[in-house]
């Protein structure tokens, strides 16, 4: 291109063509703005700045559960042919393995990351005035990302898949008045089968998508829009003494390596540590022994199957269940219950209803581990 | 900066130099290793995907195809069938001799029909018409002929073979 088309020529050198594209492309969409707000941004660096990196680390593996589902996608087969398209993936296409096992350990690691990125955000207090709204967000996020973890799950339909969604179903089936009808349409009939497979498919590709994007948006605005939240131990620094760097290309920088870092976990797991596929699923064959939830919902089904041993009957799974719902309904609370910016007894009863939470999690996680035989 | 004395200078000179290279090196380093990572994701990603493509090839590259029956076809019709992945046509000429011809339209791909009422092969996409007896391009846009096999009549079968 010629340079004299510019507005402004600049005659004491010749620019290259990258920078002639680059100001015609500036000149439309502002770029210049976006990079002089990136260059404004700082990002708080104090002795917790670690927890910064692990809601980038949840989007990273976001990115690679987009990047590798749609891969899966150009041969999965939802319905009768389910179980038959996956054994192809796994063991006839060129790779597929490693795709799907990509797609499978980043689920995990996905699920990891957000529940570090809450508990942490969590003792940091990032909750409190005016973000709440980034709490609330990010709490339906893990709901959504739980919703995308159990609704892929049934996906393969091997054995584990189809007891898995069938206990599963059983939780809402167990809710008052609604229970019954809700679960049956979400199952597509009164048991599993193909149908579910297409329900959960058309749930798990299309409809939960649409619902997490524009609310993961939501929330890096927030992020974009509050910057870093100090936790209390900073805030109680004076201004002068609070160091910060900057977010590009410092943080940046770091971020992206911590992504890099991901990356070769995830690379390692999922090629040396392949997902397996079991045998296809018989509506006849009876549970397998030892058969359990994913990880992620461990402390759940030890939680019900306690209560079940201690109230027998529908009456622990009912106390169960409500006891997660008024955990759930605590914890969305916690913004309004500890306001204040200063320490306080509020703020310490959230810190210690975050280590109750959190060891809860953890002891009933290992227990139903324990409990499998 | 007049008052500097040459050596000092030379040092700087130096300095900015080095600086320099290391910047460059820097930056090609984090470039290869960038490519390697695009390699390593990128390899399995195209294999992955290539995969089906790779089958029908190897699918493809058959010599002979048998058509069990095939010998029982009523003088002035035909027989569509694939040879390898490619659509086919076997046609039972009224004067009795047999045809085997790609039945893909050297065009646009289309596959096209026999017509025996008309005597011509024809493509419905563009036009094309084509010369049963020996598929020759015979009118409409088709550049080339259809590409043609050898016919063996045996007993209770037909062999086609690439020519």
């Amino acid at each position: 291109m010629d340079a004299s088309w510019s507005p402004k020529p600049d005659v004491t050198r010749p620019r290259s063509l990258a920078t002639v594209i680059y100001e015609w492309v500036d000149e439309r969409l502002g770029l210049e703005e976006i990079l002089a707000l990136a260059r404004k941004k700082t990002v708080p660096d104090h002795k917790y700045s670690f927890w910064y990196y692990w809601g980038g680390l949840s989007l990273f593996f976001f990115f690679v559960q987009v990047f590798s589902g749609v891969l899966l996608l150009v041969y999965y087969r939802p319905g009768p042919e389910a179980y038959e398209s996956v054994r192809q993936i796994t063991y006839d296409i060129q790779f597929g393995w490693l795709i799907r096992s990509a797609h499978s350990w980043s689920a995990n690691l996905m699920v990891f990351a957000v529940f570090v990125h809450m508990f942490s955000v969590y003792f940091m207090k990032a909750y409190r005035k005016p973000r709440e709204f980034g709490w609330w967000s990010g709490m339906a996020l893990l709901a959504l990302t739980l919703l995308f973890g159990f609704s892929g799950y049934l996906l393969p339909m091997d054995d584990l898949a189809y007891f898995a969604t069938k206990v599963g179903l059983e939780i809402p089936a167990a809710l008052p008045l609604v229970g019954t009808f809700l679960t049956d349409i979400v199952r597509g009939g009164p048991e599993v089968s193909e149908t579910t497979i297409q329900r959960f498919f058309a749930l798990h590709v299309v409809i939960l998508p649409l619902i997490y994007l524009p609310i993961l948006a939501f929330h890096l605005w927030l992020v974009q829009k509050h910057g870093n939240a100090l936790p209390p131990s900073e805030e109680a620094k004076p201004e002068s003494e609070r160091r910060t760097i900057p977010f590009f290309p410092d943080f940046f920088s770091l971020d992206l390596g911590m992504w890099l870092i991901a990356l070769n976990v995830l690379s390692i797991l999922a090629s040396l540590y392949p997902w397996q596929l079991g045998p296809q699923a018989d509506p006849l064959a009876p549970a397998p022994v030892g058969i359990h939830p994913e990880w992620y919902f461990m402390s759940q089904f030890q939680v019900l199957k306690v209560f079940g041993r201690w109230f027998p009957g529908a009456a622990g799974e009912a106390l169960g269940i409500s006891l997660f719902t008024l955990a759930i309904v605590i914890w969305a609370a916690i913004p309004l219950f500890d306001t204040r910016t200063a320490g306080g007894r509020r703020a310490q009863i959230a810190t210690y209803f975050g280590y109750f939470a959190l060891l809860g999690m953890i002891v009933f996680s290992i227990w139903g581990y324990l409990d499998l035989k | 900066m007049p008052d500097v004395p040459a050596t000092e200078h030379t040092l700087e000179q130096t300095e900015v130099t080095t600086d320099a290279t290391r910047r460059t090196f820097v930056a090609l380093g984090i470039g290869a290793l960038g490519a390697c990572y695009a390699g390593l994701i990128g390899y399995p990603v195209y294999q992955y995907l290539a995969t089906p493509a790779r089958k029908a090839v190897a699918q493809g590259a058959v010599t002979q195809t048998v058509l069990d029956g095939a010998d029982k076809l009523p003088p002035g019709s035909s027989l569509m069938f694939k040879f390898g992945t490619t659509p086919a046509m076997l046609i039972h000429h009224t004067d009795g001799s047999w045809v085997a011809l790609g039945a893909v339209c050297t065009h646009l791909a289309c596959t096209v029909s026999y017509e025996p009422e008309q005597s011509r092969i024809y493509c419905a996409c563009h036009g094309g018409v084509y010369d049963p007896k020996t598929g020759q391009n015979v009118a409409g846009p088709p550049p080339k002929p259809l590409t043609r096999y050898s016919v063996e009549v045996q007993d209770g079968r037909i062999v086609v073979t690439k020519a």
